[in-house]
C-alpha cells in the first residue's frame, strides 16, 4: 500500500509538471494579457509599463523558469487582475464550491440510491418505471436550462427560495460554510439540485443495474435459503455490494463537481471556482488558471487515492489481493 | 379591545406584506452589478466596473453628472490661471470615513500614488501625467502646472478618486480589506468579497445630498439571465445593463420599472486604411489583392453606404441602440450636430466601387468579439450579407475578446475590418477621436486598430486639445470629426442605449457614463 501511494504520489508531480507548461504555452498563444487588461484610453508607455509590471517582458521560458523557482516555495504567482495571490484567490473561493459539491453530492446519494435500489428490485412496477423516465429526463436536460427553470418556477413564480448568490455563513468545528445557516441553506438549495440532479440519474441507474445483477447472485440464493428476511438480504447483503461501482463512480463524480460545476456557479451567481476560472480564462489571467489546473488535478489525484483505500475497506478481496501481493 | 386587536393584527400583516415586497427592510437596497469588480483599491486598475463601485466610498475633485458634464465634488471651483496652471479651491469642512479633514495635502498624496501603485495592470497615470508641478496656496488652494497648455485637465482629473495622505504608500490588499478603504464619499466600507458582493453603510457625516440608502450591496451577477432573474425574484431591487432579449418582456412586467439614456458608448467597425496590403482582403479566388481596397475613400464609403443601420437598432439591438454618424451620440461636448449616419444605398456604393476599381466587387473577411458588446456577433452577421448585396463577397469570423483584442490591437494587427467598441469615458470628443482617429504614435491613437492617418484630422484634434476656451474647443473638436467622417476613418454604426431596471416603487436616474450608483436609486413615493 505505502509503496502504491508513494508511486501515485510521483506520477502526481510528474503530471503536475507537464500540466503546468502546457497551460503556460497555451496561455501565451491566446494572447497578450495587457491587451484586454490596459485600459483603451492608454498609450503605447502605459501599455509597456503594464507588461513590465506583471513580468510579461521577459521571454516566456524565463518566466516559466521563474514560476517553477516560485511554485517550489509554494508560492505560485499573483493574480494580474487582482493582485491577490493565485492560491489564496482561489482558496477564498474554494469553501463555497465545496459546500456547493458536497450538498449536491448528498443529495445525488441519498435520493439516488433507495430510488435506484427500488426500481432494481421491482423492474416492472410503474413507479420503477417513472423513476427510469425519470432519469434520463435528468441526463438529457442542460442543468443551463434546468436552472433557470428553477430559478423562474422557486425564485420568481413561488418565491420560496432566492434565485442568487451564497447566503449567510456561519461557523462551525472552525469551518466557515453556509450549510449551517438557514438563509445560508435556502440560498444552497436550488443550485445543489440543480447540479445534482445529473449525478442523481447517474446513481439511480448504478444502484437499479447493480440491484438487478446482484438479485442473481449465488450469495442472494443461498442468503435466502438460510431464511434470512428479504429486509435483511437487500439493505445489507446486496447494498454492499452495490456499493463498490457507486464509490467508483462518486469519486470520479466528486472531482467533476468541484472542478467543472461553472455553469450551474454561473446561473446562481454561486461564487465559487468554477466563475473565478471563466473570469480568468476571459482575462487571459494566467497565474490563476495554472494555479487552479494544478489544485484541480491534485485534488482529483487525492480523491482517486481516497478511493482506491475506500475499495479496500468495501471489498475483502481487494484487501487480500493486497495481503499476498 | 377587540377592535383594537384586529387593528394591530392589520397592521402586522401590511408590514408583512412591505417586507415581502422590499425584502431586508426598506432602508437596505441590493444592486446586481453586470461586470467583475476586481478591486476596491480606486487607483489599481483602470476599469470602469471598479470606479463605479469606488464612487460610493470615495470622491473625486470634479464630478460627472449624468451627462457626463463636469461638476464641483471636492473642488467647489476651478480655474485657469494662465494657459499653463491651474487653481482648484477645495471644499472645507469634509471629513474622511476616519474623521480626519480633507485638505490639500490628500490631493497631493493622491497625486502620487497615482502612478506608484504596484502591479497595476492599467494605472490611472495617464490622467496625472500632464501635472508637472504644484502648489499648495492654503490648505483649501492648490494649483497644478502643466508642460503645454491641457484644457482636459479637469476631465482627466474627473477620473481620479482622492485617497487619504495616510494610505499613500498603502497597496491594493490593504483597500480590498477595508482597512484603507477610508474615502469621504456618501457610503463607508463594510465589506468585500471578490467575485460575490461589495457592502456599504451610509456615511451620516457625509457633505453632500445623503442617501436614503442605510446599506447597499452591490452583488456581481455578470450571467444577463441570472441577473434579471435575481430582479424578478426581488433578490435585487436594481439591475444594470439589461439584455435586449429581457427587454420588451420586462416592459409589460407591473413590478418592474425601466429606465433608459443614450450612452456614451459607440459601436463602429475599424477599417485598415494603412498597409499598402491588407491580409483579409482577397480576390475572389482568395488571393489577397496586391493592392489595399480600403485605403480607398470611396470604398470604405461603399462600406458604409451598404449598411443598413436602422434595421441593426430596430431588429437586433431591438430598440436599444440609436443608428450613429460620428464617434460620440449628439448632446456630448464635441459631437457634430451636423453628421447623420449614411443612408442605406446600395446602388450608390456599387457605383462607388465601380468608381474605384472593383466593379466585381471583391472578397472580404471581417472580425469581430462574440462576448464582449451586446449582440456584437450578430450585429457582424448581420453586416456580412449587406457588404454581399454590394459584391464583396464578405466571410465573419467571430472570436472571444480575450483572442481578439490581441490580435486586433497593436502590435499585430492581425485583421482588415474589424468591429470594436468605444465609450468616451471623458463624457467628450477628443476620447475617441485622439484614441481612435489620430495617427498611432506616443500618448495618441492608443486604439487607432485601422491605423487610420489624416494630417488634417491630427492637426485639429492637437489644436483642440491645446485650446483652453471652452466654445473654441467644442467647435474644432466638432470638425475633427467632421473631417474624419467625411473621410471615413472608421464606419460607425450605432450607439447604445443603457437599459436600468428597478422593482416597482423605485426609480433609477439613468447615467450616459453606464455607472450603476446606489445615490441615484430613490423612492418614487
Amino acid at each position: 500500500m505505502t509503496v502504491f501511494i508513494i508511486r501515485r504520489l510521483m506520477q502526481t508531480a510528474v503530471v503536475l509538471a507537464v500540466m503546468s507548461l502546457l497551460v503556460f504555452v497555451g496561455v501565451f498563444a491566446i494572447g497578450d494579457p495587457t491587451a484586454i487588461l490596459v485600459s483603451p484610453d492608454s498609450d503605447q508607455i502605459e501599455r509597456d509599463r503594464a507588461i513590465a509590471a506583471l513580468g510579461l517582458d521577459k521571454p516566456l521560458w524565463e518566466q516559466y523558469l521563474y514560476f517553477l523557482y516560485g511554485a517550489f516555495r509554494g508560492d505560485l504567482g499573483k493574480s494580474f487582475v487582482f493582485n491577490m495571490p493565485a492560491l489564496q484567490l482561489i482558496m477564498q473561493r474554494l469553501p463555497a464550491t465545496l459546500e456547493l459539491a458536497f450538498a449536491a453530492l448528498v443529495i445525488a446519494l441519498v435520493a439516488g440510491i433507495p430510488l435506484g435500489m427500488y426500481a432494481g428490485y421491482r423492474p416492472e412496477s410503474p413507479v420503477s418505471k417513472t423513476i427510469m423516465a425519470g432519469s434520463i429526463l435528468g441526463f438529457s436536460l442542460p442543468t443551463f436550462w434546468v436552472g433557470l427553470m428553477m430559478i423562474m418556477v422557486f425564485a420568481v413564480q413561488l418565491g420560496w427560495l432566492p434565485s442568487t448568490g451564497r447566503g449567510q455563513v456561519g461557523t462551525i468545528f472552525g469551518i466557515t460554510t453556509s450549510l449551517v445557516t438557514l438563509d445560508g441553506l435556502a440560498h444552497v438549495l436550488l443550485p445543489a439540485v440543480n447540479l445534482a440532479l445529473l449525478k442523481l440519474s447517474l446513481v439511480c441507474r448504478l444502484a437499479r443495474a447493480g440491484m438487478r445483477e446482484n438479485l442473481l447472485m449465488d450469495y442472494v440464493k443461498f442468503a435466502r435459503a438460510k431464511g434470512l428476511s428479504a429486509r435483511r438480504v437487500v439493505l445489507v447483503h446486496v447494498f454492499k455490494n452495490i456499493l463498490i461501482p457507486l464509490v467508483t463512480v462518486t469519486g470520479l463524480e466528486l472531482g467533476n463537481l468541484i472542478a467543472f460545476s461553472v455553469v450551474t456557479e454561473t446561473v446562481f451567481a454561486w461564487p465559487g471556482m468554477g466563475k473565478l476560472i471563466i473570469d480568468s480564462i476571459n482575462n487571459l489571467d494566467r497565474p490563476v488558471i495554472v494555479a487552479y489546473l494544478l489544485v484541480t488535478v491534485s485534488m482529483f489525484v487525492f480523491i482517486n487515492l481516497a478511493v482506491d483505500i475506500l475499495y479496500s475497506i468495501l471489498d475483502p478481496r481487494v484487501r487480500l489481493a493486497e495481503a499476498k501481493g | 379591545m377587540k377592535r383594537s386587536y384586529l387593528r394591530g393584527l392589520a397592521g402586522a400583516f401590511a408590514a408583512a406584506m412591505i417586507s415581502v415586497a422590499l425584502p431586508a427592510g426598506a432602508q437596505d437596497l441590493t444592486i446586481g452589478l453586470g461586470a467583475n469588480v476586481t478591486s476596491i483599491d480606486p487607483h489599481f486598475h483602470n476599469l470602469s466596473p471598479n470606479s463605479n463601485v469606488a464612487t460610493h466610498f470615495f470622491n473625486k475633485l470634479i464630478d460627472q453628472d449624468e451627462q457626463q458634464k463636469l461638476m464641483p465634488g471636492l473642488a467647489t471651483e476651478w480655474k485657469a490661471l494662465d494657459n499653463t496652471t491651474w487653481e482648484f479651491k477645495l471644499r472645507r469642512g469634509v471629513k474622511f470615513h476616519d474623521g480626519s479633514d480633507f485638505t490639500a495635502d490628500d490631493v497631493v498624496a493622491t497625486l502620487k500614488r497615482v502612478p506608484w501603485v504596484p502591479n497595476s495592470p492599467s494605472s490611472f497615470r495617464i490622467y496625472t501625467q500632464a501635472i508637472t508641478a504644484h502648489e499648495i496656496v492654503d490648505p483649501y488652494t492648490i494649483r497644478f502646472k502643466t508642460a503645454a497648455p491641457y484644457p482636459l485637465l479637469p476631465t482627466d482629473l474627473s477620473t481620479i478618486f482622492i485617497v487619504s495622505k495616510k494610505h499613500e504608500q498603502s497597496p491594493t490588499g490593504d483597500f480590498n480589506n477595508g482597512k484603507a478603504a477610508i474615502g469621504t464619499g456618501p457610503f463607508k466600507f463594510v465589506e468585500y468579497v471578490p467575485g460575490d458582493r461589495i457592502v456599504g453603510a451610509r456615511n451620516d457625516a457625509y457633505w453632500g445630498k445623503k442617501t436614503d440608502w442605510a446599506k447597499v450591496t452591490l452583488k456581481l451577477i455578470t450571467n444577463n439571465s441570472a441577473r434579471v432573474a435575481a430582479l424578478l425574484a426581488g433578490d435585487v431591487q436594481v439591475i444594470e445593463a439589461v439584455p435586449a432579449t429581457d427587454h420588451a418582456r420586462l416592459k409589460t412586467n407591473a413590478n418592474v420599472s425601466l429606465a433608459q439614456i443614450v450612452g456614451n458608448r459607440v459601436i463602429y467597425l475599424h477599417v485598415d486604411s494603412f498597409r499598402d496590403q491588407t491580409p483579409h482582403a482577397t480576390d475572389k479566388a482568395g488571393a489577397v489583392l496586391p493592392n489595399n481596397p480600403l485605403k480607398d475613400v470611396r470604398v470604405r464609403r461603399a462600406l458604409s453606404k451598404a449598411i443598413n443601420r436602422p434595421a441593426i437598432s430596430e431588429r437586433i439591438m431591438e430598440g436599444l441602440a440609436i443608428p450613429a454618424g460620428g464617434v460620440l451620440a449628439e448632446g456630448f461636448f464635441g459631437s457634430s450636430p451636423k453628421l447623420k449616419p449614411d443612408a442605406m444605398d446600395p446602388e450608390g456604393a456599387k457605383k462607388l466601387l465601380t468608381e474605384a476599381g472593383y466593379p466585381n466587387g471583391f472578397g472580404l473577411t471581417i472580425h469581430g468579439p462574440n462576448d464582449r458588446y451586446p449582440n456584437d456577433e450578430k450585429v457582424l452577421q448581420a453586416i456580412g450579407p449587406m457588404f454581399n448585396r454590394i459584391g464583396i463577397d464578405t466571410k465573419v469570423v467571430t472570436l472571444p475578446w480575450a483572442t481578439f483584442a490581441s490580435q486586433g490591437s497593436a502590435p499585430n494587427y492581425a485583421y482588415s475590418l474589424m468591429l470594436v467598441g468605444w465609450g468616451a469615458g471623458t463624457g467628450e470628443a477628443s476620447s475617441p477621436l485622439r484614441s481612435l482617429l489620430m495617427t498611432v504614435g506616443p500618448g495618441r491613437g492608443g486604439s487607432n486598430r485601422g491605423r487610420y492617418s489624416n494630417p488634417k484630422v491630427d492637426e485639429l484634434i492637437n489644436q483642440a486639445l491645446a485650446t483652453v476656451d471652452d466654445a473654441k474647443r467644442d467647435k474644432l473638436l466638432q470638425e475633427a470629426t467632421e473631417v474624419a467622417m467625411a473621410d471615413v476613418g472608421l464606419i460607425p454604426l450605432h450607439y447604445q442605449i443603457n437599459v436600468w431596471a428597478t422593482r416597482k416603487g423605485l426609480t433609477y436616474k439613468p447615467r450616459a457614463d453606464e455607472y450603476t450608483l446606489a445615490m441615484s436609486v430613490s423612492r418614487t413615493n
